[in-house]
Order: C-alpha cells, then sequence, then structure tokens
C-alpha cells in the first residue's frame, strides 16, 4: 500500500480556499457597488394577482401591472381577472381606492353553425380555420362567417372556448379574461372584445341582403332594418346591409329591438350568457349538421 | 461518419435517380404526344439544357391541350367584373347601373399607380354594381354587365397609336391605359415593371415561356399563334426598359414553339429564343433567372437589382397587339383541362365569364371533384364556380372526385428525410420551417428562416412521403405575420 502524501492534498485545499474567497470578495463588492433598489411591495401585489399574464389589463403581464398600480398609473381593479376581494386586499395593502374596470369577453359575431349555414364545397387541407379562409375563403355559403375549425378555441390559454355540436364557438364568459389572443387569431375578425353591460348583439358580419343571404345561412341578418325601426333613434343603424348597434347608447338597449327580427340574427344575450331571440325569430328545430352542396 | 453516409453510393443514387427516371419517362412518351415531336427521347437525356438546382418533375398531361388552338368562348349571358381584379388599388367604376356599354369602352378607372382600368369585355348594359365572389374567398365588389347577345360584339373603342413615334412615358401610360397586368398569374400591373427603381440598370429582358405548371398550355399556344405580337411586344419593351437583349426562355416540352419564334426572329435585333429544362417551377421568375443568366437576385430584391426584367409572353404578346391599336384588354387566352373535363382546350375568353359558363362549354363528367383557378401546383382551389375568370387566371383545372382519396391524404409525422430540402428551388429548409409552423412560431419562420423568401411553389409538399401540408403551412404563417405588422 503506498503511502497517503497529504501534501497535494493541502495544497489543492488551500488553493481552492483562496480561490473562493477571492471570488467571494468580488461578488460582495459587486452586490454593494451594482445594487438596484427594488420596491418590495411589487413582490407582495404580484403575490396577490392571479399571475396568468394574460395581458387584459393592458400591461404585459402580472408584474408590469403591479409595478404600475404602485405608481399609481392603474387602480388594482383594472385587473379584471382577479377576484374582487383580491384587488380590494390590494387597494387595502397599498391604502389606494380599488377602481373599477368593467369586465370585458370575447364575443362572436356569427350564429352560423353547421345545422343552419350552408357549406357550398367541403374543405380537405389543414384544419385550420386560418387555412381554410386561405383556400377560397373555406367552403361555407357565407362568406363572412365562422368556419368552425376552432383557432380560437386552440389559441385561448383559457380554456374559456369550445366548440359545441354545429361547430360554432361557445365563449364561457367566466373564464374569458379578454386577453384579445382570438381576437387576433380568427381569420373573419368575428371576434371582439365588449363589455359585459352590452346586453343587444348582432350574431352576425354577412354584409349580404335579403333572401340571397339567407339562402346562405338560416339566422343571417337580413338588412330588413325592422330592429332600427323599432328601437330609440340612433342605437340601431343598417350600415352595408348590416344592423351595427351604436354601443354609445347602450343605455337605452332593451328587449324591443330583438323582438321583431325575422331570423333570429339580433339576440338579447342573458347575464349566464345564454341567448335570447325575439318574439318572430324563426325555430330552428334542425339538430343535424347540413350536407355539404 | 456522418459526413461518409451522404456520399454512401446508394444514397447519393437515390438522389439522382429520381429526376432521371422522370426525364427518361418525359422522353420516353410518345412523339405524337409531345408538340412537334422532336428528337427522340433518349437523345434528350444527354443533351445538356440550362436550368436551376433542386426543382421537381411533376406529371404534366400537357398533351391534352398543347396541339389545340385558340378557339373563341361565346359570350357568357352575364359577365362579372371584379373591381380588384389586379394587385394593388381597386380601380374605381366610370359606370352607373342601367348604362349601355360598348365592347371594349373603359367602364372603370384606375384608383392610383399600381392600379389599372377596366374596359367592358362585350356590347351590353350595367345590371348592377355588388358584391360578387371571388377566387380568393372574400366577396368585393363587381360590376355585373349583361351581354346583348345579338349584338355583332365589335370592338368600336380604338384610338391607335404609333408605337415607333411614342416616348417612352407615353408607352408606359398607355400600357397602363390598356389595362395590363401580368397574364402569367401574378396579375401585377405591367406598367409598374416598366419603371425600375431608380438606381436599377436594366441591361437584359427576359421572356418568360417556360408555363411549367402542370396541364397549362396557353402560353405554349401564344408563342405558336400570336409570334408576330409577341415580337413586336418584346421590342417595344426593349426599348422603354433601355435592355441591351432579350432571351425568350421557353421549357424544352415546346421545342415547336422555340423553332417558330426562331424562324421569324428579326436578324438586326439581339433577340435571343433558348430552350431550358422543363422542371418545376422553371417558370418562376428567379429561377428563369438563375437558369439562363446564372444570377441570384438577392434576398429582398428584384429582378432589376441584377439588370434583369421578366415579362410572361402572354402579357408582351398582349402588349404587341393592344398598343398600335390602342385598346384595352378584354379577353385572354385560358386553357381548359384536367381529367373531368371532357372536351380540354385553349380558348380566348372574355373577362368576366364565369368558370361555370366556361366548364358549361367544355363539358364535364359527373366524377367533377375540384377545380382549380391557375395551375394545379400554384393555382387557387374555388369553393364556387360561380367566381369569374380574370386577368390573371391562366388555366381551369378540373380534377376528378377519386382523386383526393382521405387515405392519401393521411399525414404523418416528419421522418427529417430531407426531400424538400432538395426540391426547395431557394434553398429554404421547409422540414424546419413546418416543424415551427406546427409550433405555431411564426415570428421565428420569418426571422431567422426566411419564411418570406418562399414564393409558394408546392414542390415541398409535393415531395413530402409524410403528407405534411408544407406549403398551406407557410401561407399560414404568412397570413398571420402580415395581420401582425398591420
Amino acid at each position: 500500500m503506498e503511502p497517503i502524501l497529504i501534501e497535494p492534498i493541502l495544497t489543492a485545499v488551500g488553493f481552492m480556499t483562496i480561490l473562493g474567497l477571492t471570488l467571494a470578495g468580488i461578488l460582495v463588492v459587486a452586490n454593494k457597488r451594482l445594487y438596484v433598489f427594488e420596491d418590495p411591495r411589487i413582490d407582495q401585489v404580484e403575490d396577490l394577482l392571479p399571475r396568468a399574464n394574460c395581458g387584459a389589463c393592458g400591461s404585459a403581464g402580472c408584474r408590469q401591472f403591479a409595478e404600475s398600480v404602485i405608481r399609481g398609473d392603474a387602480a388594482p381593479g383594472a385587473c379584471t381577472v382577479n377576484a374582487g376581494s383580491m384587488n380590494q386586499l390590494i387597494a387595502d395593502f397599498l391604502g389606494v381606492a380599488v377602481g373599477f374596470a368593467e369586465r370585458q369577453v370575447a364575443r362572436l359575431a356569427c350564429a352560423g353553425g353547421r345545422h343552419v349555414a350552408y357549406t357550398k364545397a367541403s374543405y380537405r387541407g389543414v384544419k385550420s380555420c386560418r387555412g381554410a379562409a386561405l383556400v377560397s375563403g373555406g367552403g361555407k355559403g357565407c362568406s363572412w362567417g365562422c368556419l368552425g375549425f376552432g383557432d380560437c378555441m386552440t389559441v385561448c390559454d383559457f380554456g374559456a372556448i369550445t366548440l359545441d355540436s354545429f361547430s360554432l364557438p361557445i365563449v364561457d364568459t367566466q373564464k374569458c379574461t379578454a386577453c384579445g389572443d382570438c381576437v387576433e387569431v380568427c381569420p373573419k375578425n368575428l371576434l371582439s372584445l365588449h363589455p359585459v353591460s352590452h346586453r343587444l348583439w348582432v350574431a352576425c358580419l354577412s354584409h349580404g341582403i335579403g333572401d340571397e343571404a339567407e339562402a346562405d345561412c338560416d339566422v343571417v341578418c337580413t338588412a330588413c332594418g325592422r330592429c332600427a325601426q323599432d328601437s330609440p333613434e340612433g342605437l340601431i343603424e343598417v350600415k352595408g346591409n348590416l344592423a351595427v348597434i351604436d354601443y354609445s347608447k347602450n343605455a337605452l338597449a332593451s328587449h324591443v329591438a330583438i323582438e321583431r327580427c325575422p331570423t333570429g340574427a339580433i339576440v338579447w344575450l342573458e347575464a349566464d350568457g345564454s341567448k335570447l331571440k325575439g318574439r318572430d325569430a324563426k325555430k330552428v328545430i334542425r339538430k343535424a349538421a347540413l350536407p355539404t352542396a | 461518419m456522418s459526413n461518409g453516409t451522404s456520399q454512401d453510393p446508394p444514397k447519393g443514387a437515390g438522389g439522382t435517380w429520381r429526376p432521371m427516371i422522370a426525364r427518361m419517362l418525359a422522353g420516353l412518351r410518345p412523339a405524337s404526344a409531345r408538340p412537334g415531336g422532336h428528337g427522340s427521347g433518349l437523345l434528350r437525356m444527354f443533351r445538356k439544357r440550362k436550368t436551376f438546382p433542386h426543382g421537381i418533375y411533376p406529371v404534366e398531361h400537357k398533351e391534352w391541350t398543347a396541339d389545340k388552338p385558340i378557339r373563341r368562348l361565346p359570350f357568357a349571358p352575364v359577365l362579372v367584373l371584379p373591381l380588384a381584379q389586379h394587385r394593388g388599388a381597386p380601380s374605381q367604376p366610370l359606370v352607373q347601373v342601367g348604362q349601355e356599354v360598348v365592347r371594349g369602352e373603359p367602364i372603370a378607372q384606375a384608383a392610383g399607380f399600381v392600379s389599372v382600368p377596366m374596359h367592358a369585355p362585350a356590347t351590353g348594359v350595367i345590371q348592377a354594381i355588388d358584391l360578387a365572389p371571388t377566387p380568393e374567398g372574400p366577396r368585393t365588389m363587381a360590376i355585373y354587365l349583361k351581354v346583348y347577345q345579338a349584338d355583332p360584339q365589335q370592338v368600336l373603342f380604338d384610338t391607335g397609336h404609333d408605337i415607333d413615334s411614342m416616348t417612352n412615358e407615353e408607352v408606359v401610360a398607355a400600357v397602363q391605359e390598356a389595362g395590363l397586368v401580368g397574364l402569367g398569374g401574378a396579375a401585377f400591373p405591367s406598367h409598374v415593371k416598366l419603371m425600375p427603381p431608380k438606381d436599377a440598370v436594366i441591361d437584359t429582358v427576359i421572356v418568360n415561356g417556360c408555363e411549367c405548371e402542370p396541364y397549362l398550355t396557353c402560353d405554349h399556344r401564344v408563342m405558336l399563334e400570336q409570334t408576330d405580337a409577341l415580337l413586336r411586344g418584346i421590342r417595344l419593351i426593349m426599348r422603354v426598359t433601355g435592355a441591351k437583349r432579350a432571351i425568350i426562355g421557353v421549357e424544352d416540352n415546346k421545342l415547336n414553339a422555340v423553332e417558330q419564334i426562331r424562324a421569324k426572329l428579326p436578324a438586326n435585333l439581339p433577340i435571343t429564343a433558348e430552350a431550358v429544362e422543363s422542371k418545376y417551377p422553371q417558370g418562376a421568375e428567379k429561377m428563369l433567372i438563375k437558369s439562363l443568366l446564372g444570377k441570384e437576385v438577392p434576398v429582398g430584391g428584384l429582378p432589376a437589382h441584377v439588370g434583369v426584367a421578366v415579362f410572361n409572353v402572354g402579357t408582351l404578346a398582349q402588349i404587341g397587339d393592344l398598343l398600335p391599336k390602342g385598346r384595352g384588354l378584354i379577353e385572354r387566352v385560358v386553357t381548359v383541362s384536367g381529367p373531368a373535363v371532357t372536351n380540354p382546350g385553349n380558348f380566348m375568353v372574355p373577362i368576366g365569364t364565369p368558370v361555370r359558363f366556361l366548364l358549361n362549354h367544355v363539358g364535364t363528367k359527373p366524377t367533377l371533384g375540384q377545380v382549380i383557378l391557375g395551375g394545379a401546383m400554384m393555382g387557387m382551389s374555388v369553393s364556387s364556380v360561380d367566381v369569374p375568370i380574370t386577368k390573371g387566371v391562366s388555366g381551369v383545372v378540373a380534377l376528378e372526385q377519386d382523386e383526393d382519396d382521405p387515405a392519401r391524404r393521411q399525414v404523418y409525422a416528419c421522418i427529417k428525410c430531407g426531400e424538400c430540402l432538395k426540391a426547395c428551388p431557394i434553398n429554404l429548409n421547409p422540414s424546419m420551417l413546418g416543424e415551427l409552423a406546427q409550433a405555431r412560431e411564426y415570428g421565428v419562420m420569418a426571422q431567422d428562416f426566411n419564411l418570406d423568401q418562399c414564393f409558394e411553389c408546392g414542390s415541398c409538399a409535393y415531395v413530402c412521403p409524410s403528407n405534411i401540408p408544407l406549403t398551406q403551412y407557410f401561407r399560414i404563417a404568412k397570413s398571420i405575420n402580415r395581420e401582425r405588422k398591420n
């Protein structure tokens, strides 16, 4: 057995100790000299936020929002995703008013599911709305309608969008954070963000007119103008063969506008997100998808 | 070792076998099926033609229509004339509903420099100015023209130009006035190409008679039947651009067109006709420049930056025909072909003719499935046959239903075989781009992998053994990137 040589071990240990101390010294100096003061409240406020980084408030993420709340640029209430009690906690902690921002949700301006909207060609490419839209606008008869491949569902980080049995996206108003990802991804620009208080809604973007438009979809806005006639002056206007609601006059909106709509394109959205159609709207009893022409 | 495998004999041979077999098959087709039928197939195999690297050899089926002379199509009852038939700003209507128009009369004017006017393709009455379906999908404004069927349909609107005494500026203005756009498919206003960037000097005009798309033979027929107008157009364009020479590039499956042109070439002018290899996408302008001159257009640059202007033969034949007469573009040559067409052929079609009318005229089989406007590779599948033939439509290809069997469309995972890299004519990495597209990394595709250079020729998707719809992925990615930029 060979004798253990102590000297190299001591040299190594000694060298490593000196090296470690030197580097530690540099770190100590760097830490002192390069120290950046960060408000400790940012971390605390961020802890009280949902940390979903959804961007609905307009900031890039929750930390940026926390910073602007502490600077006083935004009120805690501007985060519509957080529970009200949590925003109140932030407000109490910082000693500011909680503020109020109305919750927004994404809404789809189309009701043309496979059971009411006719198709004129079968699309067989990539299962994506964007892809279908690039191939002659997809196979749908209506050039403006929802293609139903669920790009919005794929892009939603919150699982707030699901496709119903007729391939029409349904937005879960409880889960929707109004981040706007679906608005960006929709190739037909059918989705938009609206405050939940906007209850009167035109679920159609078709610029077609009359019977011609109705030949493509049973629930199309035919531009008959009854909703505009029945509602208070200026609330609804028919522009480019489509009823358009002026939401600056939202206070005037009522059920009256939807009652005489023959197709049920204009609806009243209940608080739970369900759609209420007017008295004269034709009843759709078809439960199966329409065949491809 | 990885270096060794790439030079491994079986693998290396696999790379060259495919084009060789394709070339042999192309050569071994019966002579009667080839236009002109020059040279034996085996001899052609050893003849070296100018070409570009990569690319593919799709089945062409040009023999179905190559020897069918251009015939005039009757007028449809109603012509649909979209205001945006060209790239750039849509034209502005000059007519009102109910107004009677004479064949050749201007019915819409250009809205700015990158825009062209539109002329009435028939004598009739304006029925409506309304939304109409387009091949691209969204409905756009269009003029509906009800044709007077009993009218002799003479073009009474011709001002007549003495093109030899016109200044260059007058020629450019006259080209715009004639409503001319690139008839190869891009539909880019031709007069804009005649005004190259200030820093560029054009020394060569390349006349694109490749027609590399399967099925299409309209340019082939134009070269055979409108040779004089074509040469007149070339001379005019050479004068305006100041080019010292012109080269007519034609794929070697159309040698009779090359001979016809050579026979009529004026001896005192530096115009030559050259045969290039029949290979897709030889007709893409960057590929043809590479083949004929060996020059590469820089990334993000125009052909003008290497001193070249490229024009399609159809466009130049129209310039040569319309400018001296002072008329507008009211009709174009369209190839109607495909397995689902009973009587394929080449037709002089009035602009605005609905595809349905055209297909009824040639007759379709009950098995009619997909209808494509343009060529089978880069053309546009249409969702409705009510869309009109516009200035940029070079062909209508009707496929049969059984040609799209769902089992053949099953998409498998990328096996990293590299076939797409060997096919891409501009040396992109479609495999990588495809994986990024599936991960929705559209920004990375554009920034790091030159997505914007892709001109969607479809070669990568054509060769992919896993059936990955690469080209469609790229189109989706480009569409989203465009939207994000705005």
